[in-house]
């Protein structure tokens, strides 16, 4: 796939007749012009690198990463691109039951992923793959779930990594408990709590706002907006851009290219500096784009066109550092030829490992139920083995 | 000072104060229980003497409650929840259910939950709408939760610093027309466990088995009937989930009838657990079906007709009286 600069410099025109644009230096009186025939503008993003490529400047932020670090963030978002197709494929393959695609989001992810210390926590949705890779979690342990043999699976204390949360924002809340906590412990460390566009407007992500606003707790909200909630666009969600709704509940929102991995970076490190200060939450909305279908379960084809992801391919958020990597001479053709190589045996390696997850003993569905125990789940266990051993010499396994 | 008479309320209220005291991650939270010290004052006087940090004054939003808590208990926090009353919980009902009670299991065992959730329940107090209704089995229907009532004032003590101790999350239903009945609290005994039954009273011709306010209800049905020469035993559940049907089935074993009492709806309640595993575990034991009696299905009605709809002790009466007529 190739960028053409002019399709990336195209705004895209939505079905509500509002148009959006990923380019920071719109000029105002375009703005003017775009107001006067299709309603109120939409704000421009923080923008550190434009979908050509090009480094640019913003007043707020601003981010010096060594050729290394730069490469570091390629890397990362390459093989979790890799790491999603490969899961992609394999749900295809019918070795997963469902899997939610990543794909057009890694730039939100591996951007605010990488601004994370070791002793911060993350609170994710079920699609943070990206973010998972930052914290250096098994990518196979994001699996199990989806292959059915478990419904979570991982400590989330061993790389402060919480499990995948399916209810809609109940996370945020969690995020924001946690938070509270951290400021009772008199740590210096934050949390950075995901969700969706669609979960925006749940009432869990609304009360997460009020608590971390009244108690200034260190949490960072990070709003993939994706543009859509399986088949609801955005406009179904919301009629103020979603960064702005902060500033109701008393504290700063920001939007930034969510197809911008330095710009995505360099936000969601100052958010979380702030919140380390002291100075309480934030609530980012990384603009960007889901590319795929929410879950191999949906059919995009239905609600959207074409157009529009192509329109948003032209942002790639791949593509894009890729181009600044290649015109400031930081990567040559072997170091994507390895990347490549290190890509495949990613992929390889997933698929080999899930492959072999075996189905669980048919008891671990008792465990871990209770930390106590409990007499009637010591009951139904009992039972339950019982009558596994009644076929003992027939199925024994 | 080891044994003192205290009411229902106050028996909490130094059980909170003795869980703040113990263990500094005990985190009491709610609407109004700092300064008000609570809508029932359950929890007066400890924002004063532990400081904001550790009684804290919260929004006005239950699932934002409950879903703090959580990630406070995530943090190595033993939060203990205030809501103010049994109608309110349903806002918080999705993070109870969906992620409370999951918590441990989806983690493989690798997270604890110690969180308990109290909640003022049941009615004769004349409340409004919402303030007066009894959804344990709403609960005990779950799994990873446990539920638990105390009904009297020594339970009161004893079973919230058990729950508070517990690493499971714990559903604490406190029967709020029982808050002021006086009760002796041993405060330096060995308490029971917390989900064990307690015989509240020896009988030989039919076992009562109740919970949170309705004890108090069988205990005075129990002795009326003994009035009419009927030995009525009496058993206090104490815990919903897990449930101790051992301490149910060797009382029907001596008795051979069961009368199950509470205020909840009768249908899909708790006392329809209990009908049916007695019967699995007694059935050639029994010498009349499992009766039980409770509300009706019907929402809580308005204040006035609300001794209509709770059990009292005629109701229980003639259930015994039908049972034994078998």
């Amino acid at each position: 796939m190739t960028v053409e600069s002019t399709a990336a410099r195209k705004t895209t025109r939505r079905s509500s007749g509002t148009k959006r644009t990923a380019s920071a230096s719109t000029s105002t009186t375009k703005k003017t012009s775009t107001r006067a025939e299709a309603g109120p503008v939409e704000p421009e993003l923080v923008q550190l690198l434009t979908p050509e490529g090009e480094r640019v400047q913003h007043p707020d932020y601003d981010i010096d990463l060594s050729v290394e670090e730069l490469r570091g963030l390629y890397r990362d978002m390459v093989l979790t691109r890799r790491f999603d197709a490969e899961a992609t494929a394999l749900q295809r393959q019918g070795e997963l039951g469902l899997w939610a695609s990543l794909l057009g989001q890694e730039a939100a992810q591996i951007g605010s992923g990488r601004a994370l210390r070791d002793d911060d926590y993350v609170f994710p949705t079920y699609r943070e793959h990206g973010v998972a890779w930052c914290r250096g979690v098994d990518p196979t342990n994001l699996l199990g779930m989806f292959r059915g043999v478990n419904n979570g699976g991982w400590d989330p204390n061993s790389n402060n990594f919480h499990l995948y949360t399916i209810v809609l924002g109940s996370q945020t809340l969690h995020a924001t408990g946690y938070a509270m906590g951290i400021a009772k412990d008199g740590a210096d460390s934050a949390v950075l709590a995901y969700f969706g566009d669609g979960a925006s407007s749940q009432g869990d992500v609304n009360e997460s706002f009020v608590f971390s606003a009244v108690y200034n707790a260190p949490v960072v909200f990070f709003c993939q907006n994706n543009q859509w909630a399986i088949s609801e666009p955005i406009e179904k969600q919301t009629r103020v851009p979603l960064y702005q709704r902060a500033r109701g509940f008393g504290f700063p929102g920001v939007r930034v290219d969510g197809n911008d991995v330095l710009a995505c970076l360099a936000v969601t490190r100052s958010a979380l500096e702030r919140a380390r200060r002291g100075e309480g939450p934030t609530l980012i909305e990384a603009f960007t784009y889901r590319m795929a279908a929410h879950t191999t379960s949906d059919d995009p084809t239905r609600y959207r066109r074409d157009a529009e992801r192509e329109a948003w391919e032209a942002k790639d958020p791949i593509l894009r550092l890729k181009a600044y990597l290649e015109n400031e001479g930081h990567a040559d053709a072997a170091f994507f030829e390895e990347l490549e190589a290190e890509s495949e045996a990613l992929g390889k390696h997933v698929r080999e490992v899930v492959r072999a997850m075996p189905v669980p003993d048919h008891m671990a569905m008792f465990d871990h139920t209770y930390a106590d125990g409990h007499a009637l789940v010591d009951e139904e266990r009992a039972q339950f083995a019982a009558y596994q051993a009644s076929f003992e010499g027939g199925e024994a396994e | 000072m080891a044994v003192q008479k205290l009411p229902l309320a106050k028996a909490l209220n130094e059980s909170l104060r003795k869980a703040l005291e113990t263990d500094p991650k005990v985190v009491v939270m709610g609407l109004d229980v700092g300064k008000l010290g609570g809508v029932f004052r359950i929890t007066d006087g400890l924002q004063k003497d532990f400081g904001e940090d550790r009684v804290v004054d919260t929004p006005l939003a239950e699932s934002g409650i409950v879903g703090t808590a959580i990630g406070l208990a995530l943090r190595g926090y033993r939060p203990v929840v205030e809501i103010q009353f049994d109608g309110f919980v349903f806002p918080a009902y999705d993070q109870i259910v969906t992620q409370l009670a999951k918590m441990r299991a989806r983690s493989l065992g690798t997270v604890k939950m110690p969180v308990v959730i109290r909640i003022p329940y049941g009615g004769g107090i004349g409340a409004v709408e919402h303030h007066s209704e009894s959804p344990e089995s709403l609960f005990a229907h779950v799994a990873g939760l446990k539920v638990v009532t105390p009904a009297n004032s020594s339970d009161a003590y004893w079973m919230l610093q058990q729950a508070i101790q517990s690493d499971d999350p714990v559903i604490f239903f406190e029967p709020k027309r029982r808050y002021w009945d006086k009760g002796e609290v041993d405060t330096e005994a060995i308490p029971g466990e917390l989900h064990k039954a307690r015989v509240a009273r020896e009988g030989t011709d039919l076992t009562l088995v109740a919970y949170g306010p309705m004890v108090k209800t069988c205990l005075e049905a129990a002795a009326a009937a003994a009035e009419e020469g009927k030995s009525i035993e009496v058993v206090d559940l104490r815990s919903i989930s897990p449930l101790d049907f051992d301490t149910i089935q060797a009382s029907v074993e001596k008795t051979r009838r069961l009368v199950v009492v509470h205020e909840a709806p009768v249908f899909f309640g708790s006392g329809a657990e209990i009908a049916a595993r007695i019967t699995e575990r007694c059935f050639y034991h029994l010498e009349a079906p499992v009766l039980r009696v409770g509300g009706y299905h019907a929402p809580y009605p308005p204040a006035r007709l609300e001794e209509e709809y709770l059990p009292g002790l005629d109701r229980v009466l003639d259930a015994v009286d039908r049972s034994l007529a078998y």
